[in-house]
């Protein structure tokens, strides 16, 4: 990467800045016209003498007003050229600074894509972040003006300079007398300027990193009660940017000073001695007036240069303060990650796998591989085993080219691993860390991630989107940006061995049943919507398994486990909110919290008259409550699970109670009563058996759901998704629309019992399949967030075998499971790895399962020995 | 039946008959009432125990493995508490309870009812003294069986 910002510039925009620099010479002449034209109208057209027309213009005999329609005209014409030329050289600059700012990031985070693993023990995310995104920011507005605003301004300097010393040397010499003094001296300030600004940049960096620091660590912060500290080394960063600051202000605005002063300077001579010299008549004073009105012409492109100047050293900071960071040693080779080889061959199974006094040297002290040998075939199954620090951990990131080897020789089938492009040991190799990484994306995402080297064709485009995808990819080559679209198709489902996504998701099936994942990823099918126009048969048989399942609980005399909803029944077993709506809220215009607040509520429950039995039912609850919570604890869990009041609003509702004595609802004000009004919602009579809401108020809620469907508001028509027993609630899991009701509460085993059901009924229509394919579009969240730890290293292992490779290295990666989730993983993972495995296991009681066992300490191969001779 | 009525019957059992109603209130409402279908297994001998029912209807069996099957030692109804020892203390089931014809209980888990008594010192007290109460009348049947095997 050029290491000066002129070289960046020049290097990917010299003809676009000749360009901008031809343009806005063209500018010119208008520029100096306009005001030329302006003297013309005043002097000629207006106040010329009649006696000098009719006037000739281009052949033309033009009378006095005539004369002045036309300059006027002119000058309108000058007007709109000159704006349309500082409208175009703006957009022009704007254009190619933005391109130049895309190419830069660009190269920055391709950069980051190449560091060597090391090197992110010495980065945080917290500095590398910001350089890329805020750091690099203003470069771009600099970027534009890098080459035509000082060669203009300089330009306008020298023809000043040239016309002066052609009318008279000696003034044009003392106009200019004091810039070679202004020349010396800025710089030199400048300097002390720059430094500081290096500084700054370096503290803000670490400002950033704090903080990203603190968000990583914030359990150790508040497990430990260090926030003051982290407050107080926080402030002592803040303290040092704004010291720094200060003193750059200080230091700019002094250079602004003595700036100023010179220019004004050049004035006050010629005042003092051009005066002088006048009145003792050495010199005329329309001389003097001429070289005073010189020195204001010369001094504005002065005055544009040195503030470019000064945005010049400001931007050579920051290019450079940003660009060293990018280049650490031991970066991948370019061409090994972003060239595609001609092919990618398999790597046969016979092959050997040889380490020759391998040694990797993570710094003076560190050597966690030393003197490492082994040989094996690359169809082997082998594990490594040893305690932790002898190097069993580093071997197979070395394998998968993770870490590169600081000596000796790694070679498979006799080439040496460390020249390979990452298509090979990215494609025909997989690796399973022990803290996989997730996206946030799909489950079916993570699981594909490894099927997306390159984009393997279009998806079906329209002509328009055709053209816009040309239009794009245009646009990135003129910023030197990726040639491959992201909206292309990138996953190749040939390496999963399958032709359409549909047996993709097919041969995915198989795959997580090796990792034991088959459960949870039903379970998410199971518990999740799915979008009834993407799954039409699925949810076809949904509706068939509603109807089945309420057969099978008959079946087996259990059909007061579930309490089916029914237009015309209340459900003792869901809240009155649910009751009332009928439905799943779909938008944000209703909150299930705080339903009674909403208006549209209020009037169906006033129509209906309910709220003032709703108010009493809030009354007692509010009563019981608070004389249940009273004297628990606000942290206690009792309140999260029992209370309908949350800890802080228990004084407002004993306020509210004191105030009830005095005159009920009446005596409450409207965010009082919405208080009361909220603990009705939440009741479910089978569960908290207050004994409050009575047939008479089940009956109301009735009437109340019938009037709240019916009169419902055009603009809040999409945001309840009603139930209907004949069709399927795309807003409900598929779970909830099997059940279509409430699972009863207090019937022993009950849940346990309808589950089972389910399965059986889900297992009978045979969508047990299609379910887990709903699941494959579950979220996974940031860094696999929703899952749990398990899951995620599952999943990982999964994304490794669905790449089918040659060689599976698996470090670790399974050693934050229970021991017999463990054993059964070796065993799977071992059955569905098509080609051989390298695992570094904890256990080596599992180490049976193995052709052959190498026992790794010190960083060297202690003892290899074959599996059979380890069964029992 | 409402929380009431479940506070009476919670009363009437002696190692909650001296706690305040509010706390009872509060039990009651933590607690879960449950139904068991006739011949359903409450626990089982050697299971592991989270909860103690107190039976508000119906009747089961107290069952107890021997070398020759199971024999049933004891019948419990309305009004009794059954495996109040595992919310105390970790201990296998000592006991298999199945039921006659169909039983509803208030089942007590162990958590709910340990916060009850870490928040509340005299119910802690209140439970004590039962338990010391119920270790003396053991240590009286002893003692009464130690001297009957003496003569």
């Amino acid at each position: 990467m050029d290491r000066s910002i002129y070289g960046f510039i020049f290097r990917h925009s010299k003809a676009q800045q000749l360009f901008l620099l031809i343009v806005t010479f063209a500018a010119f002449p208008f520029i100096y016209l306009q005001p030329d034209l302006v003297k013309t109208i005043v002097n000629e057209a207006i106040g010329g003498e009649a006696a000098d027309f009719p006037k000739g213009v281009i052949g033309f005999e033009l009378e006095q007003v005539a004369y002045l329609v036309l300059m006027c005209f002119c000058f309108l014409l000058i007007v709109l050229i000159n704006g349309a030329f500082k409208y175009y050289i703006n957009v022009s600059k704007g254009r190619l600074g933005e391109r130049m700012l895309r190419r830069l990031r660009y190269n920055l985070y391709s950069r980051v894509l190449r560091f060597p693993q090391p090197h992110f023990k010495r980065v945080s995310q917290g500095e590398v972040i910001p350089m890329i995104t805020q750091e690099v920011e203003p470069l771009g507005g600099f970027i534009g003006d890098a080459v035509a605003q000082p060669v203009f301004q300089a330009g306008m300097l020298v023809t000043f300079l040239i016309f002066i010393i052609v009318q008279d040397i000696y003034m044009g010499m003392a106009a200019i007398a004091m810039f070679p003094i202004q020349g010396w001296i800025i710089p030199k300030l400048q300097r002390k300027v720059n430094a500081l600004g290096k500084q700054r940049v370096r503290a803000v960096r670490r400002v950033s990193e704090r903080i990203s620091e603190s968000i990583s660590g914030i359990q150790e912060v508040h497990s430990n009660d260090t926030s003051n500290l982290m407050r107080a080394e926080f402030a002592s960063h803040l303290g040092r940017i704004y010291q720094i600051r200060y003193e750059i202000y200080h230091r700019k605005f002094v250079i602004k000073f003595i700036n100023n002063f010179l220019a004004q300077f050049t004035p006050f001579l010629f005042y003092l001695i051009g005066g002088y010299l006048a009145i003792n008549g050495n010199l005329s004073i329309g001389a003097l007036i001429g070289v005073i009105s010189a020195h204001k012409d010369m001094n504005a492109p002065w005055k544009e240069l040195l503030a470019f100047y000064q945005q010049y050293m400001d931007a050579r900071i920051k290019y450079e303060q940003v660009v060293e960071q990018f280049d650490p040693a031991g970066m991948l080779e370019e061409s090994l990650q972003v060239d595609e080889p001609s092919e990618v061959p398999a790597i046969s199974h016979d092959s050997d796998v040889a380490a020759q006094s391998l040694t990797y040297q993570e710094d003076e002290t560190t050597i966690p591989i030393q003197g490492f040998n082994l040989q094996f075939k690359v169809g082997d199954r082998l594990a490594v085993i040893g305690s932790a620090g002898g190097g069993k951990e580093e071997f197979p990131s070395l394998l998968a080219r993770l870490l590169f080897p600081t000596g000796g020789r790694l070679a498979i089938g006799g080439s040496d691993t460390k020249d390979w492009p990452e298509a090979f040991t990215g494609r025909r190799m997989a690796y399973v860390s022990p803290s996989a990484y997730l996206f946030s994306e799909s489950v079916r995402a993570n699981l594909l991630f490894g099927l997306k080297h390159r984009p393997i064709g279009m998806l079906d485009l329209s002509d328009e989107a055709i053209r816009a995808r040309e239009a794009r990819l245009a646009e990135n080559a003129r910023s030197g940006n990726s040639s491959e679209d992201f909206e292309d198709n990138w996953i190749d489902y040939a390496v999963l061995g399958a032709g359409t996504p549909a047996e993709g998701d097919e041969k995915l099936i198989a795959i997580i049943e090796s990792v034991d994942l088959t459960r949870d990823i039903y379970g998410f099918g199971l518990r999740g919507p799915v979008d009834p126009s993407k799954h039409p048969s699925l949810v076809e048989s949904v509706m068939q398994a509603r109807k089945l399942l309420s057969v099978r609980l008959a079946d087996e005399d259990h059909q007061g486990l579930v309490e089916p909803y029914d237009p015309e029944k209340y459900n003792d077993n869901a809240t009155l909110a649910e009751n009332l709506l009928f439905g799943t809220i779909v938008s944000e215009d209703f909150d299930a919290e705080s339903l009674g607040d909403h208006p549209y509520v209020l009037s169906t429950l006033n129509e209906v008259g309910l709220v003032h039995d709703l108010l009493n039912i809030g009354y007692e609850a509010a009563t019981l409550m608070v004389e249940l919570f009273a004297d628990v604890e606000p942290g206690d869990p009792l309140f999260e699970q029992y209370s309908f009041i949350k800890a802080d609003l228990l004084p407002d509702y004993q306020t509210i109670l004191t105030k009830w004595a005095r005159g009920q609802a009446e005596a409450l004000n409207e965010q009082e009563r919405g208080l009361l009004l909220a603990i009705p919602f939440k009741l479910i009579p089978a569960r908290h058996r207050l004994g409050l809401i009575t047939d008479d108020i089940r009956n109301q809620v009735i009437m109340a759901r019938g009037q709240f469907r019916e009169n419902l508001p055009d603009q809040l028509a999409q945001a309840v998704e009603f139930f209907d027993p004949s069709s399927y609630n795309a807003a409900s899991s598929i779970q909830d629309n099997i059940l279509f009701g409430k699972i009863a509460y207090g019937e022993a085993e009950g849940p346990e019992i309808v589950g089972r059901i389910i399965d059986e009924v889900v297992e009978e229509l045979n969508i047990k399949r299609e379910i887990i394919i709903a699941g494959f579009d579950y979220q996974v969240g940031i860094g696999g967030s929703r899952l749990s730890g398990t899951q995620r290293q599952k999943i990982a292992l999964a994304r490794a075998l669905a790449k089918r490779p040659d060689l599976l290295v698996i470090n670790g990666a399974t050693d934050a499971m229970d021991s017999r989730t463990r054993e059964l993983l070796v065993h799977r993972v071992l059955e569905a790895a098509p080609g051989g495995v390298l695992w570094s296991i904890s256990d080596s009681e599992h180490a049976k399962f193995f052709d052959k066992v190498v026992e790794v300490s010190s960083g060297k191969v202690v003892q290899e020995t074959a599996g059979s001779e380890i069964k029992e | 039946m409402s929380l009431t009525e479940e506070v009476d019957v919670l009363r009437g059992i002696p190692l909650f008959e001296r706690m305040d109603v509010s706390k009872l209130k509060l039990l009651a409402i933590s607690s879960d009432r449950v139904t068991f279908r006739p011949g359903a297994i409450m626990m089982s001998q050697g299971g592991d125990g989270d909860a103690a029912y107190v039976i508000i209807s119906g009747t089961g069996d107290v069952l107890i493995d021997t070398p020759g099957g199971q024999i049933k030692v004891a019948e419990v109804g309305p009004g009794q508490i059954v495996g109040e020892i595992a919310i105390l203390i970790d201990v296998p089931r000592t006991a298999t309870v199945k039921t006659e014809e169909g039983l509803t209980a208030l089942k007590i888990g162990k958590e709910n009812f340990l916060r009850l008594l870490t928040g509340s010192p005299q119910v802690a007290v209140e439970i004590i003294r039962v338990l010391a109460a119920r270790l003396e009348n053991t240590n009286a049947q002893l003692r009464e069986a130690v001297s009957a095997a003496g003569r």
